[in-house]
């Protein structure tokens, strides 16, 4: 019998029961909550007279809509000034009171994106199913675990049952092989990765990021690549275990401890392919062939090395793709063949579940210290991913360096990744956004999104336009 | 959940690739915290011309006259035809609440984003996927028919057109059950309730640690 993938064990494992039809009962271990997509799931148990199924499952966190700016943030749930951002954190913490669900609430030094406290407190561990009602969720496959996002239905199917009915996903394998050269991070690996196989190139599998280059990468960097699964069309992403993955969790508030933390290990460790497994898609990319990466479109698949072009549109041979080519040229104002050098910024935003963890903000801080932002940049900002983030951040004296070259310091949250607070991108404004998405409309009516990693966001606001990071020399004017 | 067992509809182009769930409903309306009223803001940047936000009367706002949605001879349409990946990005199930709200009652696309696809069934909405060259005949058909209507027959999975022409698509077969009796499978999978508890026993000698850690 041939070996089993990563995935296989990971759906074996939480197998409930199976159905006829090739669906299957599978447990959730972990289900992590936020204001957006709970609020209609908590009213629908309501209204049912549910009960949740259990509640040591749950953890909960406001995130998307919460203002980043530390005078409102002071002013608690009831100074947060948009009403309808109020009424859905205040509804958050209700239900969350009411339905007894663990939050870590707007002002707790625990709060963050939610994606970025799950790991950080070992509330997603390996081995588990996480999932939360947000396509993002992909990220905490990075430490072995099998996490997906889904919709509110499904959030108030796992609230009532613990439980989804899911068919399975095929098994695929991406391994990026070789050395990274200096300057290339996990962001521009995935945005590569992203650019060959295209936005569906993963619709109906779940991937498993592997080789040499990956494994090179810290926990941070895979949790970076296994969030953008979702812009490969792939609802898990995920990285087999090592012990990379086991350091990180030790000593972590929920990770457990002791006894149990040796036989939690020793299982975790058996978190990986087996070497006879197969994969219904294999893709082999070479390290080598990666340099920075900075998207030029509307569609995460739209990218291009730092020292390339813009595309030109006569060179596209597809007709669909053609006609969507010339779509987001026009949209992002950009000409046919420009140099991406040549892009100007008008706004830089150093933050989301992609890019907002410690190591992210020092990788953007070593580019920043000793400079000062561009004349031409209206706003540049780094939004730590939780507060904790923040809090060993400003340990190391890194808000300082921020602050002292023209960066705003933020409150944790999802801020300009999708505009649902006040931190967002004008008409025509170009961005040099960490974040995962740079679709129409995304981070500001009209805003222009080019997404890139936060050493490249970091030299962009410097200069003004896009650098080639490989060339930044730290310290200089 | 509405049932659905045989719609005969209008049929509305929607001619892009990697439509997404931003433009589908943009985010500053997900911070509603009800289930109904997203049909008037559904593909709000580009069916008006000025920025949305929410709670402003939609009737008033400028129409985006070169949207497909806005021509008169699409009004009321229930089936909306698109292209391949429909429904990529976010997890919002607000995409499908909106569709929904707007009227639309199933979507034909040669592919679909896996968690849209997903969320549209939780919806009384039906996804169907059909081949590429089928799809290009329909949007043909659409463009040269004024008042096209397609038949979705869900029980015998066919797609028919005016001229009698029947199409094929898959659906799974506990999903089409859910659909044609409107059934909410909350209800269903807690009639499983003892092999959740059996596996939940098992799982706790096996993995402790993945149980009663947050409180």
């Amino acid at each position: 019998m041939a070996g089993k993938t990563l995935y296989d064990k990971l759906w074996d494992a939480h197998k409930v029961s199976e159905r006829e039809d090739g669906t299957a009962l599978i447990y959730i271990d972990r289900h992590l909550l936020h204001e957006v997509t709970s609020p209609q799931a908590f009213e629908g148990l309501r209204l049912a007279g549910r009960k949740p199924w259990r509640l040591d499952t749950n953890l909960a966190t406001p995130d998307h809509n919460v203002s980043t700016d530390l005078a409102e943030r002071q002013a608690g749930v009831a100074g947060i000034r948009d009403e309808i951002s109020r009424i859905q954190v205040t509804t958050l913490d209700d239900n969350c009171t009411a339905f007894g669900v663990r939050e870590f609430s707007m002002n707790d030094i625990n709060q963050g994106i939610v994606h970025v406290v799950g790991p950080e407190q070992g509330a997603t561990l390996p081995g588990m199913t996480i999932v939360c009602g947000d396509s993002h969720t992909s990220t905490h496959g990075a430490m072995g675990s099998l996490a997906f996002g889904i919709g509110t239905s499904e959030v108030e199917h796992v609230l009532a049952t613990q439980c989804l009915i899911q068919r399975k996903m095929k098994n695929m394998r991406i391994r990026v092989e070789g050395d990274l050269a200096p300057g290339i991070t996990a962001k521009d690996v995935v945005l590569y990765i992203i650019g060959q196989i295209g936005t569906a190139g993963g619709t109906g599998y779940a991937i498993e990021f592997a080789g040499s280059a990956l494994q090179s990468l810290s926990m941070e960097g895979r949790m970076t690549v296994c969030n953008m699964a979702i812009e490969a069309g792939a609802r898990a992403g995920m990285v087999a275990v090592d012990e990379t993955t086991i350091e990180y969790f030790k000593g972590r508030p929920f990770a457990p401890k002791g006894e149990m933390w040796d036989r939690a290990a020793d299982y975790w460790r058996t978190l990986v392919s087996d070497e006879d497994a197969t994969f219904d898609k294999e893709v082999v990319l070479q390290a080598a062939d990666i340099e920075p990466q900075v998207s030029w479109g509307t569609s995460p698949e739209m990218v291009a090395g730092v020292s390339g072009k813009v595309p030109n549109p006569s060179n596209v041979a597809d007709e669909d793709s053609r006609k969507g080519v010339v779509r987001a040229l026009e949209y992002m104002g950009l000409q046919a063949d420009q140099p991406i050098e040549s892009i100007r910024l008008d706004r830089v935003f150093i933050g989301s579940c992609t890019n907002s963890r410690i190591e992210d903000l020092r990788a953007a801080a070593a580019v920043v210290k000793g400079h000062s932002v561009a004349s031409s940049v209206k706003q540049a900002m780094v939004v730590p991913g939780s507060g904790l983030v923040k809090q060993q951040a400003e340990a190391e004296g890194l808000d300082a360096i921020f602050r002292a070259a023209g960066f705003q310091w933020r409150e944790p949250g999802c801020s300009m990744c999708l505009a649902m607070n006040a931190d967002k991108l004008g008409q025509g404004e170009h961005c040099a956004s960490t974040s995962n998405r740079n679709f129409e409309g995304r981070q500001g009516f009209g805003g222009r999104t080019h997404l890139v990693s936060p050493a490249m966001a970091a030299a962009a606001a410097i200069k003004g336009h896009f650098v080639d990071i490989r060339t930044w020399q730290e310290g200089a004017a | 959940m509405k049932p659905f067992t045989t719609v005969t509809g209008l049929v509305a182009p929607m001619d892009r690739s990697n439509v997404d769930t931003d433009m589908i409903i943009p985010k500053q309306f997900l911070k509603s915290i009800k289930r109904s009223g997203f049909g008037p803001n559904l593909f709000d940047e580009v069916r008006y011309l000025d920025e949305g936000q929410p709670g402003m009367d939609n009737s008033k706002r400028p129409l985006n006259p070169d949207f497909e949605l806005n021509k008169p001879r699409y009004a009321g349409a229930q089936v909306l035809l698109a292209r391949k990946n429909f429904g990529c990005g976010s997890s919002r199930e607000h995409a499908p609440w909106a569709l929904e709200d707007y009227g639309f009652r199933a979507i034909i696309a040669p592919s679909f984003a896996d968690i849209f696809y997903n969320n549209c069934f939780k919806n009384g909405l039906l996804p169907i996927v059909l081949a590429d060259d089928i799809v290009d005949r329909l949007f043909d058909a659409v463009a040269s028919t004024e008042g096209y209507k397609l038949t979705i027959d869900l029980e015998n999975q066919k797609v028919v057109t005016p001229e009698g022409d029947a199409f094929d698509f898959e659906v799974n077969a506990f999903r089409k059950h859910c659909l044609i009796n409107g059934l909410d499978d909350i209800g269903l999978t807690l009639q499983d309730a003892d092999a959740i508890r059996a596996y939940e026993t098992r799982r706790e000698q096996e993995t402790p640690w993945v149980f009663g850690h947050i409180r």
